[in-house]
């Protein structure tokens, strides 16, 4: 029987990461053609780092990652602290409210955000789809994970450890940071990294939002597959998945950090 | 001695539940006092109306006769000690005691000074590197309370504050507190559910129930001459009776009458009586005021506590000697074994053993085997 589960097992990652080791195996092979080995090269890489339209979505990309994750940090970190501070049943209200956008169809959200921004600029001339679009969406739809991430690090302090603060005389605001914030850090840290990778891994909503002038890498990669498809778009698709795998790494790392500490001091 | 702290009329409510009633309390300048009561009676919540936590829905706070209301609770010149701790996990032990100074900005000598005193004080010496989380309760107990007094405060808050630690400990530790304030001569507000905490430590006892305080004052007092039927069972063992006073010093309860210390009382007013199971003599029945039969036996160690059977009415009697269940004695009431209280919304409610057992005793104390949500409801 065990022969069994792990023929099993083996298969399902087969399905899960065959498409991707093929990927990375083609972004390195010698030849246009997807369905002959002709030798390893990186000329794919390097013509990947010459392509103009590729830099400026990857430098767009990047962008946009960075900023919504400092933004969406800052914005659900003191939505937790808010939220916590409610009572039982407006506490079960709001994070019902933050839970959906992360269940509804990003599909919904791209448009509806798309639909939104082109009312506001018809309305009033401000917003004209582009960068500013593309960021504001992306801080949107991190900003649910953001909270999610910090809420159990609020729940699990001692709830007279602010009031201890504020009794030793800081201000409610210096109580904060001088004691709530060294708290809640592992969690607004996982937060932000979170953040900053969902944002990377969008499609979807970045494609209904980011108009001409600002687009990133996924809807890039999508405009090119619509021409015949170069081997760059697996270099390129091989250095985010890597990117994406480092970054879910370091998360997991950091969780499992807390959870060694956090057992060690159960034991105490 | 000045008041230190007043309290006018307070009233609080939490979701419409009327937890503090009209509730009045002055504390003098270098008193040990105790707001002692059982869970949601009130207790923690005067206290954190004294620190700032709650703004009560009506009434005046009062601190060296200033009205504080409307100060809030980093502005005043009290300090805390939480009920489990809550103490800075991110800090080591020293930069906790030194917290509140570094808010304040003291200058680094005076910092170093003070903890290293504190930190002798509460016995704690070469513990300043520490990790707060590799201390035992005991040694958090304590550098919590190094933490609270480092500020210098002109009063001391304590939120039952022993509640979390063994019993051997948590004697020690009350010896250790009492020692401090005596040391310190600062003013200590203590707040506990533990009846033999709050007598053995406190100079004033205040008795609540109900958000309303149902008597202040020294332990002797509220031991020896409880006001109501509440007071006399929450604090110790006691038999309560109805009785009618016929005149000054003179009560009869069960058919006769005995002489007693009290008056004051109208002539025929009911009242209830109450007598403590360690006053009372067991004699030979013929020898008796009141003669009854043994119907249980427990051996405590110190002594027996033996349930007798009076006409129907249970009464609880400690004596060193044993007599068998089954067995008929008489007993022997002198005057000052008895007590007289005024009748209260209490009468009637305490002081019948009839269904006295052990596990009724853990029952009824509702701190025993304190788990986290019952602490939490408390704390309100």
């Amino acid at each position: 029987m065990k022969w069994l589960s792990r023929v099993y097992n083996g298969i399902i990652f087969l399905f899960l990461y065959l498409p991707i080791v093929v990927l990375v195996i083609f972004s390195f092979n010698d030849s246009k053609n997807r369905a002959r080995w002709d030798g390893f090269t990186l000329d794919w890489y390097k013509d990947l780092f010459q392509n103009e339209l590729i830099l400026e979505s990857l430098k767009v990309t990047l962008t946009v990652a960075v900023l919504a994750a400092l933004v969406a940090t800052v914005i659900g970190t003191a939505a937790a602290v808010g939220i916590h501070g409610m009572n039982q049943r407006l506490k079960r209200t709001f994070l019902f409210v933050n839970n959906i956008p992360m269940v509804s169809p990003e599909i919904v959200s791209g448009v509806a955000l798309m639909l939104m921004f082109v009312f506001i600029y018809r309305a009033t001339g401000l917003l004209r789809p582009g960068f500013a679009t593309l960021l504001i969406a992306h801080i949107t739809f991190c900003i649910p994970y953001v909270v999610l991430q910090v809420m159990p690090k609020l729940r699990q302090m001692n709830r007279h450890m602010y009031e201890a603060a504020l009794d030793l005389g800081c201000s409610p605001v210096s109580a904060f940071v001088r004691v709530v914030m060294p708290e809640i850090m592992p969690g607004v840290v996982t937060g932000a990294l979170m953040a900053f990778t969902i944002s990377l891994d969008d499609f979807v909503i970045s494609y209904f939002n980011s108009g001409s002038t600002a687009q990133t890498l996924s809807v890039t990669i999508y405009s090119m597959t619509k021409k015949p498809i170069t081997p760059e778009i697996n270099a390129l698709s091989t250095l985010m998945f890597g990117a994406v795998l480092l970054l879910l790494l370091l998360v997991n790392l950091g969780q499992i950090r807390d959870g060694a500490q956090k057992a060690k001091s159960a034991r105490r | 001695m000045e008041d230190i702290i007043k309290l006018q009329d307070i009233a609080v409510s939490f979701d419409g539940e009327p937890v503090l009633e009209g509730l009045n309390l002055n504390i003098k300048d270098g008193e040990f006092v105790t707001l002692l009561g059982p869970s949601g009676c009130g207790k923690t919540t005067t206290l954190r109306i004294i620190g700032g936590f709650v703004t009560p829905d009506r009434g005046d706070v009062f601190f060296h006769g200033r009205r504080i209301n409307d100060i809030p609770p980093h502005k005043r010149a009290l300090n805390t000690v939480f009920q489990r701790y809550a103490l800075f996990p991110h800090l080591n032990v020293y930069e906790n005691v030194a917290f509140g100074m570094r808010v304040q900005k003291k200058k680094k000598a005076e910092i170093d000074e003070t903890v290293h005193r504190m930190l002798s004080l509460v016995n704690l010496k070469g513990f300043e590197k520490r990790a707060v989380s590799t201390l035992s309760g005991g040694q958090q107990q304590r550098v919590a309370i190094a933490r609270a007094l480092a500020n210098n405060p002109g009063v001391l808050l304590l939120d039952e504050p022993l509640s979390a630690l063994d019993l051997k400990l948590r004697k020690d530790m009350q010896v250790e507190l009492k020692n401090i304030q005596k040391s310190l001569g600062i003013t200590f507000v203590y707040v506990t559910h533990d009846q033999e905490e709050a007598l053995s430590m406190s100079d004033t006892v205040v008795v609540m129930d109900g958000g309303r305080i149902q008597q202040i004052g020294s332990p002797q007092d509220i031991y020896n001459e409880p006001q109501n039927a509440f007071v006399a069972d929450f604090i110790g063992e006691s038999n309560i009776l109805d009785g009618v006073m016929h005149e000054d010093y003179l009560v009869e309860f069960f058919g006769r009458k005995f002489k007693c210390l009290d008056s004051g009382f109208a002539p025929m007013e009911p009242v209830d009586v109450v007598i403590r199971p360690e006053d009372i003599d067991i004699v030979a029945p013929e020898k008796g005021n009141l003669v009854g039969t043994v119907t249980e036996v427990t051996f405590k160690g110190v002594h027996f506590e033996t349930i007798v059977d009076f006409k129907g009415f249970k009464w609880l009697i400690q004596t060193t000697d044993y007599y068998a269940p089954d067995s008929v004695i008489g007993i022997v009431l002198n005057p000052e074994d008895i007590h007289i209280m005024k009748k209260s919304e209490y009468s009637g409610m305490f002081g019948d053993y009839s269904s006295y057992s052990e596990e009724f005793e853990e029952l009824a104390d509702p701190n025993a085997g304190l788990s986290e949500e019952t602490a939490e409801e408390d704390d309100r």
